[in-house]
This record gives structure tokens, sequence and C-alpha cells, in this order.
């Protein structure tokens, strides 16, 4: 048995071994890597950017704990931005599993924010939560109308109509933009109903699985800003200059691509080169 | 750090390291951990659905006097006939109200999305090219995305054998196809790494309180 042979033998777990000995040694390490920021993230970072004090954003957290490690980022990067730069967020969770996660992020944003500033966001009047309710369709194009049809309460069971920042917010109309971090088809919803129908400017941030689907939206100005999976986390994180889990992340992610493009090379070598030896042999 | 959180790591670890024997064999921790998760996600489902929909649509509207929301609630009730036989029919007239609103809704907000747009999009490249200030790159760049479409489109076309001309296109189609597949599998190898490292970086730092590089 050759080594290429060997190699084509070897067992799975070895594979899974060497990936897990990688990431647990890089992240022990103390080292770094640049993150280059894309055009589609920063075309998100400049669009909150340009927008006044008081103005007022959807977020839509349609996510759940199995994909956090990607979006989690995204969502306090977005939400450290608004909160620095005063604007108002409405934020929605439309995944069946996301509400609770989705609150305890919203916790997470406000008390960094007091860290930071010293200034106490308060809900209702900096931002409003309006949590979950079924069949994503229907809210989304509720919402267009009037945010109170799907929601006339908030998620803590308050009056929307009690709310101050609430007071001149209807629907879509009074928002400047909505961005949607999904790890579910959301994505594909809020392009067909809540751009295609009321023509709300939208951007997103999706996992890595799902990001290339999105890029052709991009092109069509259907969506103003993509962020794809961790490396968009890690470039907002870099934008709203607080470097964290993404920015760690990708340190090892480099050294684990590394890793499995070795893996790749050794399988196709192996391949061709057993290939050439069965042709010779025959 | 009080008692529950240090509960809920230990419990989130033991949960974790379960779900990672299964790398190893297949084994009743993993199975355990897998039971649990799907457990306590339908009932966590159970539960939003009923707070979220069924108290607030049925119960509380019904209470305030909008006897209308009957007529919702009385085809919701009538799905449940799909699990008597012999009633099992009346179900279709409630699923047939769900097709037929979701169809109307869904169809040309779809379609006008996910296919006008995107055509309009590939019509737009071309407009692009023509304008005068069109740089080489974009230029290129436009040329390089029409033809990938157009020989994709070609691809997909069964109506004539693949041989000559539409062959050679099509081989071209199947190129860009397997471009696109690649830089799926790079991000979705990218967000299966996340996954890991988020979960070594709990076990790593939060559980076992390693210093972080």
């Amino acid at each position: 048995m050759n080594f290429f042979e060997k190699m084509f033998a070897i067992d799975r777990r070895w594979v899974y071994l060497t990936l897990f000995v990688a990431v647990v040694v890089s992240l022990l390490l103390d080292f770094s890597i640049p993150v280059p920021i894309s055009k589609e993230a920063r075309n998100i970072y400049n669009y909150i950017e340009g927008l006044n004090a008081g103005d007022a954003i959807h977020l839509a957290l349609d996510y759940d704990p199995s994909v956090s490690a990607e979006l989690d980022p995204m969502t306090l990067s977005v939400l450290k931005q608004c909160f620095t730069k005063d604007i108002k967020v409405i934020i929605t969770a439309l995944h069946q599993f996301g509400p609770a996660l989705a609150a305890e992020r919203i916790d997470t944003a406000v008390a960094r924010h007091a860290a930071l500033t010293g200034e106490k966001k308060i809900n209702g009047v900096d931002f409003v939560y309006l949590g979950y309710k079924p069949y994503p369709v229907l809210i989304i194009l509720g919402m267009g109308q009037n945010y109170r049809i799907p929601f006339p309460r908030d998620y803590y069971g308050v009056s929307l109509d009690s709310l101050p920042m609430m007071a001149n917010i209807r629907n879509y109309s009074d928002v400047k933009a909505v961005i949607n971090i999904s790890g579910t088809s959301a994505t594909d919803w809020w392009i067909s109903y809540g751009n295609g129908r009321y023509g709300v400017p939208l951007a997103i941030g999706v996992t890595g699985v799902m990001a290339t689907e999105y890029y052709p939206y991009l092109q069509t100005d259907q969506i103003f800003g993509l962020l794809g999976g961790l490396k968009g986390a890690a470039e907002y994180e870099m934008l709203v200059n607080t470097p964290g889990p993404a920015v760690e992340g990708m340190k090892v992610q480099i050294v684990a691509h590394a890793i499995i493009i070795l893996f790749i090379v050794i399988g196709n070598v192996g391949f061709f080169a057993m290939r050439r030896s069965e042709k010779r042999k025959a | 750090m009080d008692w529950s959180t240090t509960i809920g790591i230990w419990v989130a670890a033991f949960l974790t390291l379960a779900i990672f024997s299964f790398l190893y064999k297949d084994n009743p921790f993993y199975k355990f951990a897998e039971h649990l998760m799907v457990g306590v996600s339908a009932g966590y489902w159970v539960l939003i659905l009923f707070y979220t929909a069924f108290m607030p649509k049925v119960v509380q509207n019904l209470q305030a006097g909008n006897w209308w929301y009957l007529i919702p609630t009385l085809l919701g009730l009538l799905m449940w006939t799909r699990l008597f036989k012999g009633w099992s029919w009346v179900s279709r007239y409630p699923l047939a109200i769900y097709i037929g609103v979701t169809s109307g809704v869904a169809i040309t907000l779809e379609m006008k999305a996910k296919v006008i747009e995107q055509l309009y999009g590939s019509i737009d490249l071309v407009t692009q090219m023509n304008s005068a200030n069109a740089s080489t790159a974009l230029t290129v760049n436009n040329l390089i995305i029409l033809i990938g479409v157009i020989t994709a489109l070609i691809y997909f076309f069964f109506s004539k054998e693949h041989k000559g001309a539409t062959g050679f296109l099509a081989q071209i189609g199947i190129a860009t196809l397997m471009i696109g597949f690649g830089a799926s599998f790079g991000f979705t190898v990218m967000a299966r790494i996340s996954l890991l490292i988020q979960r070594l970086q709990f076990l790593m730092f939060d559980w076992i309180n390693l210093p972080r590089g």
C-alpha cells in the first residue's frame, strides 16, 4: 500500500481530530490576521452612519441559537452602531426559537452601551422589541400596513400606542431601512414582501451557508448590503471598532481552511495518482 | 458567578461533549442529547405558539366580543379532522382556503422579486456596458456574468440535445454552475468551522476558564 492509498484509507476521525487540535491551538495562540472590509459590508455601515439621530430602522433578527455563532456578532455590532448614533431601533424575531435569544442580545447590547458611555438605552424610547408572531410572511405584510396589526403589544405586553418611540411610526414608510439578520428563509420573505411589496430599503446579514444565494440581489439593488457568515460579522465588528468573537474567529478560520485545503489537495493528488497506476496495471 | 449560571454552563458543556461524541461513533450520550434537543424544541414551540397565536388571536378576541374570529378558529379546528379516519376529508376545506390565500399573496410578489427583477438585472448588464462611461473592468465583469447566466440557462434547456454548439455552451454553463457550487462550499466550510469555534470558545474559556490567546 503506497502513501496515497494509505491516505485514502485513513479513518475520517483523524481528520476531525486534526481540525479539532488546529482550532484549539489557534484559539490559544496570540496572533491576529487582517480583516479587509468588503464593499457590501461597508454599504450597510455607511447607510446607518448617514442617518440622523432620531431616525428609526427595523432590525429583524430571524435566527435561532444554532446559528448564533455567526449572527450574534452582527446583531451586537449593528445595535452598537445604532445606539451610538442615537438611531431608534424596532426589533422583531420571526423565528420560533428566536424571541428569547433576541431579548437576551438586546439586553447585552444595552448593558455594553451603558458600560461604554454611561447612557442607559430605554425600551419604548430608544428601541422597541416586538418579539415573535407565527407566519412570518403575514407578519411582514402586516407590518407594512401598520406595526400595530400584527403587534398590538410589544414583547413585554405593553401597548404600542403607549410607547413614546412608536408615536410617529406607523409602518415601513417611517423607518429608514430594514436590516435582516437571518439564518432562515425569512430573508427571502423580506426580499419578496418587505422590499418587493413595500419598497423598504433592505440589507441582510446571513449565515455562510446562505450567503452565495443572495449576492444576485445586490446586483439588482433589491438589497443594499450583505454580511456573509463569520467573515461578514468580523468585518462589521471592525467597522464599529469593537473586535470581538468574530474577529477572533477569523484567525482560527484561516488555519482550519488551510488544513481543509491540504486534505482536498492530498485527496485529489491521491485520486489521480491511483487512477494512473490502475491504468498502468490495466 | 451565581450557582444557576454555573449549573447552566456545566449542563451546556456536558450536552456539547455529548453531541461531539458522535464524531467518534454513535453512543447513548449522543442519543440522549439529540432526543433532549428535539423534545425541548417541540415543547418550546408549542408554548410559543400558544402564547403568541392562540391566546391573543383566539381567546382574547373572543373575550373582547370579536365574534367573527370564530370563523378562522373553526377553520383551524377543522384541520384537526385529519386525525379522524372518515372525517379527514373535511380538513381539505381549510387547507384549500390556506393554499388559495397563500398562492394569491405569494405568486405575483415572488415572481416579481425572484424572476422579473433578476431579469431586469441581467438586461441592465448590457445597458451598463453600452453606457459612455463604462470602464474596461466593468465591461469584462458584466460580460463574464452575462455569459455565465446565458450558458447556465442553456444547460437547463433540455428540448435540444446537448451536441455541437449547444453542447459547447452547456459545458460552459456546467463550469459556471461548478464555480457557484465551489463558492457555496467555501462559505459552508466557513459556517461549519464557525460553529465549532463557538463551541470550543465556550468549552475552553467559559467552562474550563483557560486564558484567551
